[in-house]
């Protein structure tokens, strides 16, 4: 695939900057989702905090599902295959979707490989929780970066844990011997030069992952997030309209306490959350893939 | 000056092509941030969101129309729907900056977005630059008081009115800046 295709790919990313990216799992929700000013929605069956309770497999959703909410939405439309299931992926492309995220939230299709993502044509984005795993979503073809965050818990502590341990890495290349870094997260030496000089990854970096409030958005967004992706927040919460009119304010007006503050007034309960303790390690979806 | 609107888009790589022609820059949020700019940028983005942030702050919508009356307006992608005076989504705010009626979408979704070189004609200049196209609108119908500033296989895909310019695609992705000083030099 060519530089310029991929400049393409990550085209799009760009155009979801200061935004909010939010997960639907019917037409409904998704025209919500879209009257609330959402840049784009994520179409799956079951929101993540579903799938953690209701166990088996989680697969890619029925394209007839994600055809619908395509058809009548004028938004991006994005949907998510399994890490390693390039033949789902190559479904999603066929049916056009705008991006496909290769989710650690389904069930992992190969354990030791993710995608090739640079014969597709449509962008990746891929989940990461540190700069390793970014780099090499990002030398597979992936045109967007997200924390992993952990998906469905309504629990912001792991996004904020891995946006931050991003940034700091990112900082530490200045200091460090790039070739050693390069061997250590597996990548080619010219993407950590890259990514050493601009302090910066080379492609659009969002979080995702237990975002569940007008301040968890503001917060991801002050530590460098570039858009939000809301899951199970929105549609798990007592009034999902207004939650995501005011998550949606609350990203533009990040730095603005006060505008955070009129957005979150009024609000009714937020979901629940589950602790990070109360996860047993295998049942993390953070830790599935690397 | 040149304020950025920063509500929702790809307003960083438009800062970068202002810092690349030596022009200031400010983020545009509320009406207060248009005070002191010497002109404005409606960058790409989602136009129904970009829309409903609008819509919430009237007096940012008054200031832009304001500041329209003697300060120039460039709009790309979504900004260029948001310049028009009719697009095909009727939930989408109008400024009518630009006499001109643009459909959203109009080439398919991202799989048919595309890198491609347009020509700019501009006065007794003409230049092929680089842009992206992203999901981008067309511009169906032009009235005659527009001018036509660039093309793309005969198809119209930037428009002049008085000071202010439309395109549809993005040459800020590309580092592109000659719209930009087009638009903007000279006039701070």
């Amino acid at each position: 695939m060519s530089k310029e295709s991929f400049k393409v790919k990550v085209g799009l990313a760009e155009m979801l900057k200061g935004g909010v990216i939010m997960d639907v799992t019917n037409l409904e929700q998704a025209k919500i989702a879209e009257d609330a000013g959402a840049v784009s929605v994520m179409a799956l069956e079951r929101i993540p905090s579903d799938i953690r309770k209701d166990g088996g497999v989680a697969r890619m959703s029925n394209p007839h599902m994600i055809k619908e909410i395509q058809d009548n939405v004028s938004i991006p439309v994005m949907a998510k295959c399994r890490i390693g299931h390039f033949a789902e992926a190559q479904i999603l492309e066929a049916l056009e979707v705008d991006f496909i995220d290769e989710s650690e939230v389904l069930t992992t299709a190969d354990e030791h490989a993710h995608v090739d993502k640079h014969p597709f044509k449509v962008p990746f984005v891929c989940g990461a929780r540190d700069l390793g795993e970014a780099l090499r979503r990002i030398n597979e073809g992936a045109a967007l970066i997200r924390t992993k965050g952990e998906a469905g818990s309504g629990n912001i502590v792991e996004a904020v844990r891995h946006m931050k341990m991003i940034t700091s890495q990112i900082i530490e290349l200045k200091d460090s011997d790039l070739s050693k870094k390069a061997e250590e997260f597996r990548v080619p030496l010219d993407l950590v030069e890259e990514v050493a000089k601009n302090q910066k990854l080379t492609v659009p970096n969002f979080a995702a992952g237990g975002i569940a409030t007008p301040a968890d958005a503001s917060l991801m967004m002050q530590l460098g997030a570039e858009t939000v992706f809301v899951g199970s927040g929105i549609f798990k919460s007592q009034d999902p309209s207004e939650r995501a009119h005011a998550i949606v304010k609350a990203v533009t007006h990040f730095k603005s306490a006060k505008d955070v503050l009129t957005a979150s007034y009024d609000l009714k309960d937020a979901m629940k959350g589950i602790l990070m303790s109360d996860i047993p390690e295998d049942e993390k979806f953070s830790n599935r893939g690397d | 000056m040149i304020g950025v609107l920063a509500l929702q888009g790809n307003f960083d790589s438009h800062i970068k092509i202002l810092k690349k022609i030596n022009l200031k820059h400010k983020l545009v949020k509320t009406r207060d941030d248009l005070s002191s700019v010497d002109g404005l940028i409606i960058p790409g983005g989602e136009s129904t969101t970009i829309t409903n942030l609008l819509r919430k702050n009237q007096s940012l919508i008054d200031g832009i129309n304001k500041l329209s009356k003697n300060k120039p307006i460039l709009g790309s992608c979504a900004g260029l729907i948001l310049m028009s005076k009719e697009s095909n989504d009727s939930r989408v705010h109008n400024f009518a900056f630009l006499n001109v009626i643009t459909c959203r979408n109009a080439y398919g979704r991202q799989v048919h977005s595309f890198e491609a070189k347009i020509n700019v004609k501009n006065g007794l200049m003409s230049s092929d630059i680089d842009v992206l196209f992203i999901r981008a609108p067309k511009i169906d119908k032009i009235n005659n008081d527009v001018e036509v500033l660039a093309t793309f296989q005969k198809e119209v895909v930037a428009v002049r009115q008085g000071i202010h310019i439309g395109i549809s695609c993005h040459p800020e992705l590309l580092n592109e800046t000659l719209i930009h000083e087009i638009c903007f030099k000279g006039k701070t």
